[in-house]
């Protein structure tokens, strides 16, 4: 039996909570919300053209690898990825890293670990946990998506490291390989707030930021007034379940995203970020308020009117709008501390 | 939301399991808090887990009938549908259509059952064998 020691760590969302549960564990301490707001991984994009089962495509956060990417980026940390072809290599590669005492991150599907609910099994390839042992025949997985450790079968691992399709892991295994002692936070706070703030506002395609939020708010308005509302009810229940169930609960990317620029804000001193933390909860709370609009929508049969959805969602928009108000403000008043000035 | 407003009511779907959810506690801080989970996860959850359900009840009775392959029945049965089992097998689209087909799909060759049988999970023989033992 090979094991590292590991601290377990119950997180909102996958790759964050893989993210900052390896970091710390290499010595480099970071929270979950500090984690996915550096990586400037919160989005909103609704795209009509790209259909999953019929149902055009939602999302809540940038796609899976950008906490990976943006993290490293943002602490200056180097991450050794690999990728198999080959299955066997990949187990092969996955044993020699818990030999050499190094837990590291893979990326799976959630379908075939068998540790998860059943109602849960769906065709996600982009799933991330930490594997930090083996014993026997079976792997143990901190997934932070869970409240405590959990073993899965070496079978089924491989199967889930390896399936083909959209977002097929290919084995990506990955770990920092060096992470520096510290980092500028007040540069990487900057850094992933303005990120953050060019998308959300300033993207150059309607389906991506703010404006899609209100595109979609008309979308359903329109819909309202067809006679068949069963596609209505599918497309309400999609965007409701993308925001609730895959990776966090409750809006959870806006909450998450309000405790990452209150701990910056503490860490920082700057109480605008602090002002705007709240401001983000409440942004939270109206998306959580979409979400009952939706599930009375839908428990109708989709007989009742859109129009509570479509208010819900202007609701979404006009709070979220309000926060990268505050946030532009507080970058245009505290600027970049100039290369010259940071003695590079 | 606050501490107290983060859902608890239950949640079928997560087997007993219990969410991480930010909320703030009495000092405003933002801080994770169990969730035992929202009726409103559990609503979409479930409405997604029934979807695949009625499809592959629809398509068990097509079997039946002689008008599909028992290929269809499998592949809702394991949540996919035409596109991920494609994508899955590494198969065409219009070869894994043609395969739901009851006659082509008994023609079907060994090479191509060997790739759905790795992409569903199942053994070979399951996927020729008809009416299905339950799988889970």
């Amino acid at each position: 039996m090979t094991r590292v020691e590991f601290q377990h760590r119950h997180a909102g969302h996958c790759e964050s909570g893989v993210m900052s549960s390896l970091l710390t564990h290499y010595g480099l301490p970071v929270s979950e919300p500090m984690a996915f707001g550096l990586s400037a991984s919160l989005l909103f994009a609704h795209f009509p053209f790209i259909k999953v089962g019929g149902i055009p495509l939602t999302a809540y956060r940038m796609p899976p690898g950008s906490v990976i990417a943006g993290l490293s980026r943002a602490t200056g940390t180097r991450m050794r990825r690999s990728r198999y072809r080959d299955p066997e290599a990949g187990m092969r590669g996955l044993d020699a890293a818990l030999e050499a005492g190094r837990p590291v991150g893979i990326q799976t599907s959630v379908y075939w670990l068998p540790y998860f609910p059943p109602d849960m099994r769906f065709h996600f390839n982009a799933h991330n946990l930490v594997v930090f042992g083996r014993d026997g025949d079976e792997y143990l997985v901190s997934d932070p998506v869970f409240e405590s450790p959990q073993r899965c079968p070496a079978a089924d691992l491989r199967k889930a490291r390896f399936v083909r399709g959209v977002f097929a892991p290919k084995g990506l295994m990955y770990y920092p390989e060096h992470v520096p002692a510290e980092f500028d936070l007040q540069r990487a706070v900057r850094k992933g707030i303005a990120r953050t703030l060019n998308v959300m506002t300033r993207a150059p395609m309607p389906w991506v930021g703010v404006r899609a939020v209100r595109r979609l708010a008309r979308h359903l308005d329109k819909l309202g007034r067809r006679a068949d509302p069963r596609y209505t009810r599918s497309l309400v229940a999609s965007v409701i379940r993308m925001q609730e169930e895959i990776g966090t609960g409750g809006g959870g990317f806006r909450f998450m995203y309000a405790s990452f620029l209150q701990e910056a804000g503490e860490r920082l001193d700057a109480q605008a970020l602090a002002e705007a933390a709240d401001a983000m909860n409440g942004a939270g709370d109206r998306w959580r308020e979409f979400a009952l609009a939706g599930a009375r929508f839908i428990r109708d049969k989709g007989q009742s009117a859109t129009v509570p959805l479509t208010e819900a969602l202007e609701h979404c928009a006009n709070s979220e709008a309000a926060v990268y108000r505050q946030l532009r403000q507080w970058l245009r008043r505290h600027p970049a501390p100039s290369a010259a000035a940071a003695g590079k | 939301m606050k501490r107290e407003d983060v859902p608890q009511e239950g949640n079928r779907t997560l087997d007993g399991h219990r969410k991480a959810l930010y909320a703030r506690d009495e000092q405003g801080r933002l801080q994770t808090v169990e969730s035992a989970g929202w009726a409103v996860e559990e609503l979409v959850t479930s409405m997604a887990v029934a979807e695949f359900r009625e499809l592959a009840e629809e398509a068990r009775r097509r079997v039946d009938a002689g008008q599909s392959s028992p290929l269809e029945f499998y592949m809702y049965q394991r949540r996919m549908d035409l596109q991920v089992l494609a994508q899955a097998s590494g198969m065409w689209r219009w070869r894994v259509r043609r395969h739901l087909r009851p006659r082509p799909f008994r023609h079907a060759g060994h090479r191509a059952l060997a790739r759905y049988a790795e992409a569903l999970g199942l053994p070979e023989q399951t996927l020729r064998s008809w009416p299905p033992e339950e799988v889970s």
